[in-house]
């Protein structure tokens, strides 16, 4: 039996972290997220599932909480958004060198700065490129509705684990605070501690037993050439990750004369905007990458085969048509367009973009 | 030959009246000759054997000299940015409530860069100990100024004396979280002498028993030399801690 309910995308996320079993959250308030953190303390997960939420002192606080669970081998999360997830940079460097499972969620709004509380999509970069120093990549996964913020938490785990690598969840501040119908996952248990130090006793310091060697967390090597190979360890599982962990989704990328590339609610806007293309005659596809990393590539060079251009449409000055460019590799025209600082492009407005920008001519033919 | 001599030969069985404690790994300590650190070290791990909860106990570590101290403790332990091991020690506290969990740090990282993590930790009562090694001064990037340095005390970059207009005041951070109610015991002690050493291992004895005994947050400070910081030989480093450091930095129990 399924259990559908209709809520916010911020209110989608915290209730399927209960429901996965997500063992601990830490989080600070900040616009546009902070019913993810007010959904879990009205939920009284403590009672429903064991699970622990606490309010920390700030954004840095909470993601070292995070650190310090999650090294213990538990389910551990937090969430933000873009001046919260700066703060959060530092120990999310931490996590990746020190190859902690865990999840954080990005509700994205519109900076540089304190910026606005209106939603964006220009944390991109920070999400996919690195953000924190060092040579590191996380999993980052974007959501473009409000079933897809509460699918992708257990997903998120399951990849975390799988790889023992932090996963990023990108929304923004549309996603988060619409309201959609969720059909809602169902209840998962919590491992038991006995079982968490059972499955992980390879690496988590649950206290040294006597059957064991002691289990030392660190991202600190002063020696540079086993510094080098943590570097080629961390680089080979980012290519396994590459190789496996790729999703996206084509809407009519197999017919279509253009498409569009668009990841979260610019996706949503440019469905819309294939329908309107439709009644006017023309023959529109969208590429949507859901895994923005590991991006997808291949399929974009592909789909590039047999398009006469793409249109990268993002809630910012143009950050993903950058990996796009490099997917396509010259092979047809890639154009961006962009509206910033808080403001959402309407559906018409991008179809007159790809109008302009890629189908040009009088007919656009 | 001195070296093919084996300890065994030294210590006659009957007349051995110290050794080292399992819980210290064989691996040799990274700090200067004359450093506290290493006592310290020592009681900590002395305390948690003698009370049998190695299976249970995380320690956590800072960012400073003592950031490797995960190579010469025997437990599971986890390296924290600069700063933040209140934070983390939350975290596994959290997750796993009947684990013990300790943090050791330094000046620079309890009582500057994570001054917010310490006190926080502290009012939310986190049922942890904090170790707390205060020498005044930045010992692993060359004897910076600390926020524990004294007035007029020469460091690399308070070359000509800290000079409180300029720099501040040194910070008595334990007897700021000792006023928060979330703290249930605050202690300052030393290690430079005998007797000393005696009443911190006491003092950090208490402190995981009040973690066992679930009454909120512990803080041991002690007041260390860093000999090679303060350049200094280690027996004149330990003199001026005992001239110097303890009328600012009083020894005793606080809370």
């Amino acid at each position: 039996m399924n259990e559908v309910k209709l809520m916010k995308g911020n209110e989608a996320i915290a209730e399927a972290a209960i429901r996965a079993g997500v063992d601990v959250y830490f989080g600070y308030p900040i616009t546009p997220q902070s019913e993810i953190i007010e959904h879990l303390m009205l939920e009284k997960p403590h009672e429903r599932t064991g699970m622990v939420v606490l309010q920390a002192e700030s954004e840095i606080a909470a993601i070292n909480m995070v650190y310090g669970a999650a090294a213990c081998g538990k389910m551990a999360m937090t969430s933000s958004s873009s001046p919260g997830i700066s703060l959060k940079m530092e120990g999310i460097s931490y996590i990746a060198a020190s190859e902690l499972p865990c999840l954080i969620v990005n509700v994205v709004r519109g900076g540089p700065g304190l910026g606005t509380i209106q939603p964006s999509q220009s944390d991109y970069f920070q999400a996919v490129k690195g953000g924190g120093h060092g040579d590191y990549r996380l999993i980052v996964l974007a959501p473009s509705t409000v079933q897809e913020m509460a699918d992708f938490v257990e997903l998120s785990f399951e990849l975390a684990f799988k790889y023992r690598n932090p996963v990023m969840i990108l929304s923004d501040g549309i996603i988060g605070q619409m309201m959609e119908k969720v059909v809602l996952p169902p209840q998962r248990q919590r491992l038991s501690d006995e079982e968490v130090e059972r499955r992980y006793k390879s690496w988590a310091t649950t206290g040294k037993t006597a059957d064991r060697e002691r289990n030392i967390i660190t991202s600190l090597e002063l020696k540079p050439e086993r510094q080098e190979q943590h570097n080629i360890n961390l680089q080979d599982k980012y290519k396994k990750i590459s190789e496996n962990e790729i999703r996206y989704e084509e809407f009519n990328c197999e017919d279509a004369d253009y498409i569009f590339v668009a990841f979260g609610s610019s996706a949503r806007i440019c469905q819309k905007a294939i329908l309107i293309g439709k009644e006017e005659g023309y023959n529109l596809g969208l590429l949507r990458p859901i895994s923005l990393w590991p991006f997808p590539s291949n399929i974009i060079n592909e789909i590039a085969d047999r398009v006469g251009g793409m249109l990268v449409v993002e809630m910012n000055a143009g950050q993903m048509v950058e990996d796009v460019l490099l997917a396509v590799n010259g092979k047809v025209k890639v154009k961006h367009f962009g509206r910033f600082g808080g403001m959402i492009p309407s559906p018409r407005e991008v179809f007159i973009a790809i109008k302009q920008k890629i189908i040009g001519g009088k007919n656009g033919k | 030959m001195a070296n093919n001599i084996t300890p065994e030969e030294i210590i006659k069985k009957g007349k051995l009246v110290f050794s080292k404690t399992a819980l210290m790994t064989d691996k040799v300590l990274s700090y200067c000759p004359g450093c506290g650190h290493g006592v310290v070290h020592r009681l900590t791990m002395e305390v948690i054997e003698e009370m049998g909860i190695q299976d249970k106990t995380i320690g956590v570590a800072p960012v400073g000299c003592s950031v490797l101290a995960y190579e010469f403790m025997n437990i599971d332990m986890q390296q924290a940015p600069h700063g933040r091991a209140p934070a983390v020690a939350t975290g596994i506290k959290r997750a796993f409530p009947d684990k013990f969990v300790f943090t050791y740090q330094g000046d620079g990282d309890l009582a500057a860069i994570g001054t917010s993590e310490t006190i926080h930790a502290c009012n939310r009562a986190e049922n942890i100990v904090i170790i707390f090694v205060n020498n005044g001064i930045y010992g692993m990037t060359g004897g910076q100024m600390a926020p524990t340095t004294l007035e007029g005390m020469k460091s690399s970059t308070s070359p000509y004396g800290r000079d409180i207009e300029m720099m501040g005041h040194p910070i008595k951070i334990t007897e700021m979280v000792a006023g928060l109610p979330g703290v249930c015991f605050a202690t300052r002690q030393a290690v430079h002498k005998p007797g000393l050493v005696r009443k911190t291992k006491k003092a950090i004895r208490k402190a995981f028993e009040n973690q066992r005994d679930k009454k909120g947050t512990s803080i041991v400070e002690v007041v260390s030399n860093c000999n090679s910081g303060w350049k200094m030989t280690p027996v004149k480093s330990n003199e001026w801690l005992e001239e110097n450091m303890l009328s600012f930095f009083p020894l005793g129990d606080i809370k």
